[in-house]
């Protein structure tokens, strides 16, 4: 008798040994399977001694002074791709939001939606990596849930971050300080994170060897606070790219904006992907790059600081802040010409020739 | 990059300009012909360097635009079939047919995916035996050759579930059509320099001296599509008529034979109602007959005869004239205010090549 044989033959079992390698419903159905779950893979990965006490929440004593606080989902497909992941992501972004308002990120809180049928080694691997984005940004996962859908219900993983960060005494950095003659300096190229992602998750092979700029944005955050650079407000450029957050920041300060097409960088390979698909690497998601807007007199010591850490190694002026118009943002084409950088609709569509 | 920052050099587009504005004694009408252009020339502002006597017309070439009602309603009711994976160009799935778009079909349970190229539907259909691969196949003569490539391997491969709704159209016969439509007011011509990749420009010499109109073969850059119209404006001062060649770095006279022959071998001229524009012989391909259970209006002709609703243009919408180079985008008195992107009347509103799309995103909304 084969061994294939042997196996049909054995009783049946509500938990096949070949099902315990991927997640199941009973993984959120808080039995021993969900505790399992959270000792050997989330509170062994994200380590810490707030995490430890496994109470219904994290506690711990606060100074007086000014916290930042902020929440993102994740739900990006491939959950890897060059240069990063679904995890290193979700650190990243919510450090990021939290570094935007002039915030030192603190504490994370982790929440996970997994689909029936997740292999626990992608999971494994995953949360590893959120582990390893925290310790790079200095922060600690300390609370966490996990919810289990059922298969077709869900798309792998969901993961929901929150943060909080502490902003130092004398810092405010918000768009309603944004005044004409503001200079906008961006920290780097632009477009590679979406033409990364797009490029795995399409099987685009002419998009070569494009990786993404997930990175953590906090410490030339810090760097710039800390250099007494004084900064009316910053934005990370995520979904909507550098075109989206300029329009966002020129609404909510009621200015417009003026920008330079040969002043923002792209790299060689995403703007030719960008050129073949029919898309404009300004409206493409970047996970590691801003912008920074502060009154001229400022910009030379900005860009020195910016230059000396590697994710802003690339940091440029791109372009100044005018007075109120509709639409706000301006670009001056190469050819010397102006148009509008106005908000999509949606999403931009590959196009046909 | 290579074949790019030279053809957006300041110093070279100031210099076509000013050739131009030196060339320029009399009001001239030029259309460009492909929606490619018609980006750039929004894109860059170029219209804004011209002098006053020359005025732009946008022109028919925009597949996605002119792909009628009917055919979109047509693919909308096969991506509906439990059985279909309908396939497409991105930029097709926001086009209004007349019971709503392709998203919106997506979003109630139809297997809708975007593809990049015709091979990745059909490696598509190898993965998936048990289900009907419909492609969604739209364009001019620049994506004929792919398609064309796509049957011949499925048909070499054997399979058995993998068809196009053909809704590919030509070129030269809507450039006569509007030539000889009684209101036309083109007198010259820029020529779509990918079309002319593949087909080459012989075609077109009869045009030229048929209706007694300068083309010129343009490509799609701030340099290519200046140096282009420099060139038709110094036939038509100097009372020239013939068919030059400005995007020489991709285009023969005799374009790429290899590629028309795979077009030969696959499909035929047939007439082809052109969105907004009506009817014109000659006009499009469908597949032949040898090849006939690749075509997807053979293969689900029982599903495509069900009376569906009638199809019909939204009564505001002068998409036509607009692609017949009548109308301005922004003359429309939709434009921005009862079409926009968010909620388009016709294709032109939301294709990656349409003019009203050009117009609303690089000149904005505030125009009225």
């Amino acid at each position: 008798m084969s061994m294939t044989d042997q196996a049909a033959f054995e009783p049946a079992c509500p938990l096949p040994a070949f099902e315990k390698n991927t997640v199941q419903l009973a993984h959120g159905g808080g039995g021993r399977l969900m505790r399992e779950l959270i000792q050997e893979i989330f509170v062994r990965a994200f380590d810490n001694p707030l995490l430890a006490t496994m109470h219904d929440g994290a506690t711990w004593h606060v100074e007086r002074g000014t916290l930042a606080f902020t929440t993102d989902s994740y739900v990006v497909r491939p959950l890897f791709f060059p240069g990063g992941d679904i995890g290193s992501l979700a650190v990243y972004g919510t450090v990021n939001d939290l570094a935007m308002c002039g915030a030192t990120p603190l504490y994370l809180s982790a929440g996970f939606i997994l689909e029936e049928g997740l292999s626990l080694d992608v999971l494994r691997q995953v949360v590893e990596s959120m582990a390893g984005a925290a310790r790079a940004a200095g922060v600690s996962i300390v609370t966490g849930d996990t919810k289990v859908v059922d298969r077709g219900k869900g798309d792998s993983i969901f993961i929901n971050t929150t943060g909080i960060g502490v902003v130092p005494s004398g810092t405010h950095i918000s768009p309603c300080l944004v005044r004409p003659g503001d200079v906008i300096v961006l920290s780097g190229d632009v477009g590679a994170h979406g033409v990364a992602v797009l490029s795995v998750r399409e099987g685009l092979s002419f998009a070569g060897d494009i990786h993404s700029d997930s990175a953590p944005l906090h410490e030339v955050i810090g760097d710039l606070i800390a250099q007494g650079i004084e900064i009316h407000c910053l934005r990370d450029l995520t979904r909507g790219g550098l075109a989206a957050a300029l329009n966002e920041i020129a609404g909510s300060a009621g200015v417009g904006m003026t920008i330079e097409e040969a002043n923002i960088p792209v790299l060689e390979p995403v703007r030719g992907a960008c050129e073949l698909l029919g898309l404009d690497p300004l409206y493409v998601a970047n996970e590691g790059r801003f912008v920074a807007l502060m009154p001229a007199s400022q910009v030379e010591a900005a860009l020195a600081v910016m230059r000396r850490h590697a994710v802003a190694g690339r940091a440029v002026r791109i372009g100044v802040v005018t007075d109120r118009r509709s639409p706000p943002v301006v670009l001056q084409t190469v050819v010397g010409t102006n148009r509008i950088v106005d908000l999509l609709s949606g999403e931009q569509l590959p196009r046909i020739c | 990059m290579k074949y790019v920052d030279e053809f957006r050099d300041r110093a070279f587009v100031a210099a076509l300009v000013e050739r131009i504005k030196r060339t320029v004694r009399q009001p001239w009408t030029i259309m460009e012909v492909c929606g490619g252009q018609t980006h750039s020339i929004v894109r860059f502002g170029l219209d804004g360097l011209l002098p006053k006597a020359l005025t732009l017309v946008h022109g028919p070439g925009c597949p996605v635009c002119v792909t009628p009602v009917s055919l979109i309603d047509d693919a909308i009711r096969l991506a509906r079939q439990p059985q279909v994976i309908l396939c497409s160009f991105g930029d097709m799935l926001r086009v209004p047919g007349s019971q709503g778009d392709l998203f919106g079909a997506k979003a109630e349970g139809a297997d809708v995916r975007i593809v990049y190229s015709p091979l990745d539907a059909l490696e598509l259909a190898r993965a998936n035996p048990d289900r009907e691969i419909v492609c969604f196949a739209v364009g001019f003569e620049t994506t004929a050759p792919p398609w064309a490539m796509a049957v011949i391997q499925a048909n070499t491969l054997g399979l058995s579930n993998f068809s196009l709704l053909v809704a590919h159209v030509l070129v030269p016969p809507a450039m006569e059509a509007i030539l000889s439509s009684p209101h036309n007011r083109i007198q010259g011509f820029l020529a779509a320099g990918h079309v002319c990749t593949v087909m080459g420009y012989e075609e077109y010499e009869l045009i030229a001296a048929r209706y007694r109109v300068p083309i010129v073969v343009t490509g799609f850059e701030p340099v290519d599509v200046l140096e282009g119209i420099a060139m038709v404006v110094s036939q038509l001062e100097e009372g020239r008529a013939v068919v030059e060649n400005q995007y020489v770095r991709s285009v023969s006279r005799e374009g790429n034979r290899e590629a028309q022959a795979m077009v030969d071998m696959v499909f035929e001229p047939s007439p082809r109602v052109w969105r907004g524009i009506g009817e014109i012989p000659r006009s499009g391909l469908r597949i032949k007959p040898a090849f006939a259970e690749f075509d997807a209006a053979v293969r689900f002709r029982d599903v495509l005869a069900r009376s569906g609703p009638s199809a019909r243009e939204h009564p505001e919408c002068q998409s036509g004239l607009v692609l017949q180079g009548l109308l301005k985008p922004t003359d429309c008195p939709a434009f921005a205010t009862t079409c926009t992107p968010e909620k388009p009347l016709g294709a032109p509103m939301v294709s990656s090549e349409g003019a009203c799309s050009a117009y609303y995103r690089y000149r904005g909304h505030m125009v009225h």
